[in-house]
């Protein structure tokens, strides 16, 4: 169905992004595409229409074909009937006001009649269960609903190919779970051809037929989910219980893993439970509160986070957990009570605030406005009143080596995550509160990104993230808030909290289920107890 | 409830702003703005776009107030009812006609009034038509040909409010760098990452039209259309020309005709190139009518009166005298007040039910717009699956 030949692809002026992309995507096949950020994957899913090199720009050599149409030839809007693209952030592709208009949109531009419209609009929300949203504005749906609407939206004109660029990255364990879901069932009832490139592995690639790995040198591998995790980077979940075990293919599903360690016997040793010694509470708020108009986002919260301790707030989209971070950083108004050591955020200055609680928030690009990296560097250490050269060696201890001269909207979102943590901790903070770290970053990012956090526990700062990804909050946190509605609903240890619920509970603890196991590393140490 | 047609709204706003442009009469300005401001806040919807009429009430006053300020600096004051006097700054001889303070006069303020309150209306008549007509909507009804244009609109459109979001979410970070967001160097400090989020969002709006099928075209591109609406500008703009150098005449009333048709000849002709259909298009019915003829019969009215009796119109202002209202202008004020019916009729019958009733009764089959015959052959070669084709 989908034809690659790109011997080679490059932005003007830029290094080449894909060398040597060559193989045949098979008709209904339902094909991940994984490797790191700034490897070309998003470049890659646009030479699929034709938006590159058509509107992006650069120079592709080779040729791509889709249902036997050559891109060279058909400009993206003239394969708008073969392909559907889905880009990252489903609301910034949205053309219309509702929701109908906008599933009305794609088939208005093929020219097609309104009976044919009317069916094709009705039977793609029933396809996707959107039917109940039909005359709901884009903008007041969530974002799994936005997904899902974008979706539908493609899908109406019965393209042959689906391309979703990571269709879940910003979506909550159970929405998530229904953008797949939905995605696995076009597949399997309605033959589409399915291209998605996706950071979180352990969310698809049990539904996966292929696999696309770019290596992030250009070139491409394509083969079987099985066969590429065993050797490449990517590892998720199951993939490093295959390493840990010994196994020779990762197991694709949970339900094979389990089989798996049941026939061998596998039965790690439970890891001890960290010995809980009452912690000095660096901030505490009490009937927190944080109302925008009408709405009640943070509805009299309590809560205490420790001095080394990190907490993982987990909750569905709009549940209140930005807002309970930006309200504890004193961002923005609320009442109720609220001390960091004894100070209150609210009551202090912006630059004393920082001082005391910092956040790094969602977009964190937000926090950038200066040219240059060395700029920021410097304008950072002059705003914490640290000795020059302090955010970049808090930078090089992050992992990262940045030259000075970069623009920081130039770079991958693991290393702008990475200079806007520097620059944050600059300010020596004791409080640090992290809303959305992960998003966009592959395993190799969030795995730094988490000893970054291990280094912020043991320097004795208290850590709150908040976090849609089940497998990093088992990784890093040793207690768990649950929010919904503006309320906490569960405040815990994690190992208690995410085993107690299906849609929060890392892979690893279903595969050895009634043992007391979260994350890939705990096995590994557990096996190799055993073996002793 | 189903909204009237945006562009009956927009031709009812444009005759009321017609109007207001006719008078320098306070009183027929003030029904005016009386009657656009009632019709909005009892007609509009409960959207984003709708709220925008606020900002629409504060530029007018500002207008106001700006007028007022300058005449009371260094306005040219007529008239000989001095109200209060500054201090005149005298100025040097190359700068001779300025005048910098001085007498104010009652005569000189009412003419800047009247001329300011006359801005003013205009500007709520075009708050009104935004505030009641959802203006994508209004977009979406263009001629097929005019579309590129409309895609820069569209795109302007839905990036200007998502701007402000990002503005605000911009300036809630600088605290969390410690800096506070007002003054011009923290305004400066929010350029940057707001106008590379603007340009981020729309390309990836273009991007996601063009992905979607937008600009597709039927067979080869010809001139011939373009050269046509062109031909046609020119000698419309002729015939304009005549009309204000030589006032009415056959010849500019021909020039005129000509151009507009030629203008419309040349658009159909560009359009049937792109295949475009809509979906539950807005219809134009008696509601839609009744509402333009009541815009259009306030003007007419109006026009009229200004006509026969021009002073009704424009009030003198030196010596000062007493605005008046003449019974027909009366009834033009009524007539622009009556909009409120036709366009209340549905709302009252079905308040609060979605959207959806609307868009099920107006897809009864029309037999004349049905798929495009030519169309399904390549459709159906290529869609996977047989679940969507009539």
């Amino acid at each position: 169905m989908i034809e690659f030949g790109i011997s080679r692809f490059a932005y003007p002026g830029g290094r080449d992004v894909l060398r040597g992309v060559d193989f045949t995507v098979a008709e209904g096949e339902l094909c991940l595409l994984v490797g790191p950020p700034g490897a070309g994957k998003s470049t890659l899913l646009q030479t699929v229409n034709g938006l590159a090199p058509h509107f992006t720009g650069g120079t592709l050599e080779g040729q791509v074909r889709v249902a036997g149409r050559d891109t060279r030839e058909h400009r993206p809007q003239d394969l708008a009937d073969v392909v559907g693209y889905v880009g990252q952030d489903p609301l910034k592709g949205f053309v219309t006001d509702t929701v109908v208009d906008e599933i009305a949109y794609g088939m208005e531009q093929l020219g097609l009649g309104p009976v044919a419209m009317r069916k094709r609009i009705e039977e793609t929300m029933d396809l996707l269960g959107i039917a109940e949203l039909r005359g709901l504005p884009l903008l007041e749906l969530s974002g799994g609903q936005q997904q899902r609407v974008a979706i539908a939206a493609v899908l109406a004109a019965q393209p042959a190919v689906l391309v979703l660029d990571e269709p879940t990255s910003a979506l909550d364990p159970t929405a998530a779970q229904d953008v797949l879901s939905a995605i696995s069932m076009l597949v399997n009832e309605v033959g589409l051809t399915v291209l998605l490139a996706e950071h979180r592995l352990e969310r698809v690639m049990h539904a996966a037929d292929s696999m696309i790995w770019l290596d992030g040198t250009g070139r491409a591998e394509y083969g079987k989910p099985a066969e590429l995790l065993a050797h490449t980077s990517i590892q998720p979940p199951l993939a490093q219980l295959a390493k840990a075990a010994g196994w020779e293919t990762v197991p694709l599903t949970v339900r094979d893993a389990r089989r798996r360690a049941r026939a061998e016997g596998l039965s790690p040793r439970e890891p001890f439970p960290s010995p809980s010694h009452p912690a000095r509470a660096a901030l505490t708020c009490e009937n927190l509160t944080v109302r925008y108009g009408q709405q009640v986002a943070v509805n009299g919260v309590s809560l205490q986070l420790a001095a080394g301790e990190v907490t993982a707030v987990m909750g569905r989209n709009g549940a209140g957990k930005s807002s309970l971070l930006w309200a504890l950083q004193g961002g923005i108004p609320s009442s109720g009570e609220l001390s960091v050591d004894g100070e209150d955020p609210r009551a202090l200055g912006a630059a004393a605030a920082r001082r005391v609680v910092s956040l790094v928030p969602q977009t964190a690009a937000d926090l950038l406005y200066l040219p240059t990296v060395g700029q920021e560097l410097a304008q950072a250490d002059k705003e914490s009143e640290a000795a020059p050269g302090t955010a970049r060696r808090l930078l090089a201890t992050l992992g990262v080596e940045l030259s000075g001269d970069e623009d920081p909207r130039d770079l991958s979102e693991g290393q702008r995550l990475a200079l806007v943590l520097a620059i944050q901790l600059a300010a020596r903070p004791a409080v640090v509160l992290l809303d959305e770290p992960t998003r966009g970053l592959d395993y190799g990012a969030k795995a730094r990104l988490a000893e970054v956090i291990a280094g912020l526990r043991s320097a004795g700062i208290a850590v709150a993230v908040s976090t849609h990804d089940v497998e990093f909050a088992a990784q890093v946190s040793t207690r768990t808030v649950l929010m919904a509605d503006g309320d906490i609903i569960a405040d815990g240890e994690t190992r208690h909290i995410t085993t107690s619920s299906p849609a929060y509970s890392p892979q690893m603890a279903k595969v050895f289920a009634p043992l007391d196991i979260l994350t890939p590393a705990e096995v590994a140490a557990g096996l190799r107890e055993v073996e002793w | 409830m189903k909204a009237i047609h945006p562009w009956a709204w927009w031709v009812w706003a444009i005759a009321l702003a017609g109007t207001a442009c006719l008078t320098t009469n306070p009183l027929l300005l003030a029904l005016l703005a009386l009657v656009i401001t009632a019709v909005t806040a009892l007609r509009r919807q409960d959207t984003p776009w709708a709220r925008s009429i606020r900002a629409y009430f504060w530029l007018a006053l500002i207008v106001i107030a700006v007028r007022v300020f300058f005449q009371i600096l260094l306005g040219a004051n007529e008239g000989s009812t001095v109200l209060f006097a500054l201090p005149e700054v005298p100025l040097p001889g190359w700068a001779a006609g300025i005048r910098l303070g001085g007498a104010l006069t009652l005569e000189g303020l009412l003419y800047t009034l009247y001329d300011a309150a006359r801005l003013a209306v205009m500007l709520l008549c075009l708050g009104a038509a935004n505030a009641l007509a959802n203006p994508r909507q209004a977009l979406r009804s263009v001629p097929a040909a005019l579309y590129e244009v409309s895609v820069a609109v569209v795109i302007a459109l839905s990036v200007a409010p998502q701007l402000i979001e990002s503005i605000q979410r911009v300036a809630k970070a600088r605290r969390l760098r410690g800096q506070r967001a007002d003054g011009l160097k923290g305004l400066l400090s929010l350029v940057i990452p707001v106008l590379s989020d603007a340009i981020e969002r729309s390309i990836a709006l273009a991007a996601g039209m063009q992905a979607r099928g937008f600009g597709r075209r039927v067979g080869k591109g010809s001139p011939g259309p373009l050269a046509l609406m062109l031909a046609a500008a020119m000698v419309a703009t002729f015939g304009v020309f005549l009309l204000l150098s030589g006032g009415a005449s056959w010849l500019s009333a021909g020039c005129l005709f000509l151009g507009v048709a030629g203008t419309l000849a040349g658009l159909r002709l560009a359009g049937r190139r792109l295949r475009v259909t809509r979906f539950n298009p807005p219809p134009w019915g008696l509601r839609e009518w009744a509402v333009s003829a009541c815009g259009l019969a306030a003007f007419g009215l109006t026009a009229a009166v200004s006509i026969a009796n021009p002073s009704v119109l424009h009030p003198s202002t030196n010596p000062p005298s007493w605005p008046a209202l003449s019974p027909l202008l009366l009834l033009a004020v009524l007539a622009a007040a009556l909009a409120l019916a036709p366009s209340g009729i549905a709302g009252a019958k079905s308040p609060g039910l979605p959207e959806a009733v609307g868009t099920v009764r107006s897809l009864r089959p029309r037999p004349a717009t049905v798929a495009n015959p030519a169309a399904r052959p390549a459709l159906a070669a290529v869609h996977p699956a047989d679940w969507g084709a009539p």
